[in-house]
């Protein structure tokens, strides 16, 4: 009995197209395409309990800018009521100052690589105080004005030196960039001003 | 002479689909990729506030997120419009903050730890008292690299 080769059918492959189609739209249901952005922070570690509070101390008052939030989302720097549109150059002023005013923040002498010796206001804080009744909005903006004023200085000076933005240059010359216009911002412990209630 | 053979007419060629199914799971995959599994059902609200000096979150497995608004509209009526917080699946107040943190940090990798980042999605009105709290809870339990979670902004 001469045996035929017995031929395996062929698997129909018609639906498989859909079938992925089906995990396809049930992967677009159930993921989330948006990718999550933020101003980043590091927040001060814990104080311990035992130490007695004694905040600002050694720092002089020409390093300091104190910009305060009130529950009316107005904006206090320095000892001005100033509209948050204007607070970007009031804090790049204070970063950098320019004209070495003896009022804004003292510049001290760091050598720092690629740019040699450089005269950094490296003792300035900025010192961000809010109150319990602000919006979270107004603060964020606030925020942002501070970090899109220190974005501004160091961008300006990565193109000066190496003719890109900040973003792009790398890992090295980001530290150094960072050397001459470091982020002070304080996030300052909570206080509580005027009649606000507790929630 | 010419053999033009024009019985039959013409008929369109069948456009071969054998190879569709492996286009749809190229693109299965890439979604996969780029997306990430919503792992908790929001039960708060919120719209997040606008800002234009953003970074990316990397890794998003060392992230943890802390949802900050009023509850959803059917459950305000149960709950009211105070402000919430929302850890994972569930309404929390600010003192459960630190044991949350500590148990997702210990939930990661050893070497990782240092690298947590802490995103807090608050809603845009919320007010900054529970937002000072949760700060002060999360420097209480060491969770110090945090991300104001924020919207970019349009012009």
């Amino acid at each position: 009995m001469a045996r035929k080769k017995r031929k395996a059918p062929g698997v129909n492959a018609s639906s498989s197209a859909d079938i992925a189609f089906m995990l396809l739209i049930f992967f677009l249901i159930t993921t989330s395409m948006d990718t999550d952005k933020g101003l980043p922070r590091r927040l001060p570690p814990p104080v311990p309990k035992d130490q007695k509070q004694n905040d600002a101390v050694d720092i002089k008052k020409r390093n300091l800018l104190i910009v305060l939030i009130n529950m009316n989302n107005q904006v206090l720097c320095g000892d001005e009521y100033i509209d948050i549109k204007q607070l970007k150059e009031k804090a790049k002023e204070f970063i950098d100052n320019p004209n070495n005013d003896e009022h804004k923040p003292e510049k001290v002498e760091v050598d720092v690589p690629y740019f040699g010796k450089q005269m950094v206001t490296k003792n300035h804080i900025i010192s961000l105080q809010n109150d319990r009744g602000t919006t979270y909005s107004a603060y964020i903006q606030v925020q942002n004005e501070l970090a899109a004023a220190y974005g501004e200085l160091r961008d300006a000076i990565s193109e000066k030196k190496f003719g890109k933005k900040f973003a792009d240059l790398d890992e090295e010359k980001q530290a150094a960039v960072q050397m001459i216009y470091p982020q002070k911002i304080s996030e300052a412990e909570p206080k509580n001003y005027g009649n606000v209630k507790k929630q | 002479m010419g053999k033009f053979n024009k019985s039959g007419g013409r008929e369109m060629p069948e456009l071969n689909t054998s190879s569709l199914p492996d286009l749809v799971f190229a693109f299965l995959f890439f979604i996969m990729m780029v997306t990430t599994m919503r792992e908790v059902t929001l039960k708060v609200v919120f719209h997040a506030p606008q800002a234009t000096e953003l970074q990316k979150l990397e890794k998003k497995s060392l992230v943890t997120f802390i949802y900050v608004g009023q509850p959803t509209p059917d459950l305000i009526k149960k709950m009211g419009p105070a402000t919430r917080i929302q850890l994972n699946d569930a309404f929390a107040e600010t003192n459960e903050i630190q044991d949350y943190i500590a148990q997702e940090k210990s939930s990661m990798k050893e070497e990782d730890q240092p690298f947590m980042t802490v995103s807090l999605k608050a809603d845009k009105d919320t007010k900054m008292g529970i937002i000072t709290d949760i700060k002060q809870a999360l420097r209480e339990a060491y969770a110090l690299k945090i991300s104001y979670s924020a919207a970019m902004k349009v012009q």
